[in-house]
């Protein structure tokens, strides 16, 4: 899932300059489960906006909703009554959502409201840890499952650095060590014999070096006229 | 002045009973909402009250260990921080809030967070939105 963190108010106050009327938009997804932008927060923040409002005499109508999922345009689209009237959403989505829903909604200015972090998972109640870099180019097989690109400070494909510590990183006593935890988990697998294989570099055009990605899945693209024929976008 | 006190079903609402069945004396500017537990108090309950026009926010919860599901309360505690610091950043004193854990067999207790809370808040002056509103 996508982790993020919800911008200090006042940050989001500030962007909010010369608008009157905000749509505060969340997402029942992954930024739910994070806490940052699920019907709560939304809830929360909206109510924090016009107690603001109120205090400096903005007279900002700040209205509030919440969609199932805010990356997918089916609907992000539902939400077009709700939109209208509104010179700004204030986007409690990540970053995606807040994309698709400008591209949506042309007009109006879409704001972020939360900071988008990464790929991770809940450790536990309020905890979130980064898992993936999305490198486009998995060697999981080959690190007992463990990330060697997001969970080593210095993404070493083949690690441990000389900084491995007590099974700590180096670059704090609090984190561990993605390689000390690649070697523990082949050692419980019974595969300690990865450790040996060098992993080549990596192509990192297939990451964030190749420009934005694209991935098309041949059997699933319409053709223009089933796309006409189906009413889709 | 206008107190808001959400107290929980049980020992929260059952003191500020038995303050009023004893006869015992405190502010007339409390409204007593009554929550099924303070478990259900969510942030944005205390941002609306600060909205609606409260100078001080009272959250009325059993003793710790005591809540009847088990850890409402402590949970409506952690709310209770997120709102102050909430209220924090949007410029109003994060004391007009506070939280208070007592017995249903305390009602005294309850009586002492009114008037402490009527102190501090008289003390503090009126919510600055109802200044601004004035
Ligand atoms: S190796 Fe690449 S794709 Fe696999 S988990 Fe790590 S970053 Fe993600
Ligand atoms: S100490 Fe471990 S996690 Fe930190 S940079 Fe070195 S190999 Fe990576």
């Amino acid at each position: 899932m996508i982790i993020a963190e919800q911008k200090p108010i006042p940050r989001i106050v500030e962007m909010l300059e010369g608008h009157k009327s905000m749509l505060v938009v969340g997402c029942r997804s992954c930024v739910a489960i994070c806490l940052a932008g699920g019907e709560k927060e939304v809830s929360i923040l909206s109510e924090a906006l016009r107690i603001e409002s109120d205090l400096k005499g903005n007279g900002w109508q700040v209205d509030e909703v919440t969609l199932e999922r805010a990356c997918e345009k089916e609907w992000v689209g539902e939400m077009r009554e709700k939109v209208s009237g509104h010179d700004a959403i204030i986007s409690l989505a990540c970053g995606v959502g807040a994309q698709v829903m400008q591209e949506l909604y042309p007009d109006v200015r879409v704001l972020p409201g939360l900071d988008t972090s990464n790929m991770g998972a809940p450790e536990e109640q309020g905890i979130y840890l980064e898992k993936c870099g999305g490198c486009g180019d998995c060697v999981l097989h080959l690190t007992g499952g463990i990330c060697p690109i997001a969970r080593c400070s210095k993404s070493l494909l083949n690690g441990p650095c000389g900084g491995s510590q007590n099974g700590k990183c180096e670059i704090d006593p609090d984190v561990p060590c993605g390689w000390d935890q690649i070697y523990h988990s082949l050692e419980r697998i019974g595969r300690l014999d990865l450790m040996e294989v060098p992993i080549p570099p990596k192509d990192w055009r297939r990451s964030r070096s190749g420009g934005p990605r694209k991935i098309v899945r041949k059997e699933a693209v319409l053709t223009p006229e089933e796309k006409s024929a189906r009413g889709a976008r | 002045m206008k107190l808001v006190a959400l107290t929980c079903s049980f020992c929260g609402y059952a003191a500020t009973d038995l303050a009023g069945l004893q006869g015992m004396k405190y502010s007339s500017d409390v409204t007593i909402i009554r929550l099924p537990c303070t478990g259900r108090l969510d942030v944005k309950h205390v941002l609306q009250a600060v909205r609606m026009g409260a100078d001080g926010v009272l959250v009325v919860g059993c003793l710790e260990g005591n809540c009847n599901y088990q850890y409402g309360n402590l949970e409506a505690r952690k709310r209770v921080e997120q709102a102050k610091g909430i209220m924090k950043e949007i410029g109003l004193e994060p004391e007009r809030v506070e939280m208070v854990n007592l017995a249903s067999n305390q009602p005294w207790r309850f009586v002492q967070a009114v008037e402490d809370m009527y102190v501090k808040v008289e003390r503090m002056g009126p919510s600055p939105l109802n200044k601004v509103r004035r």
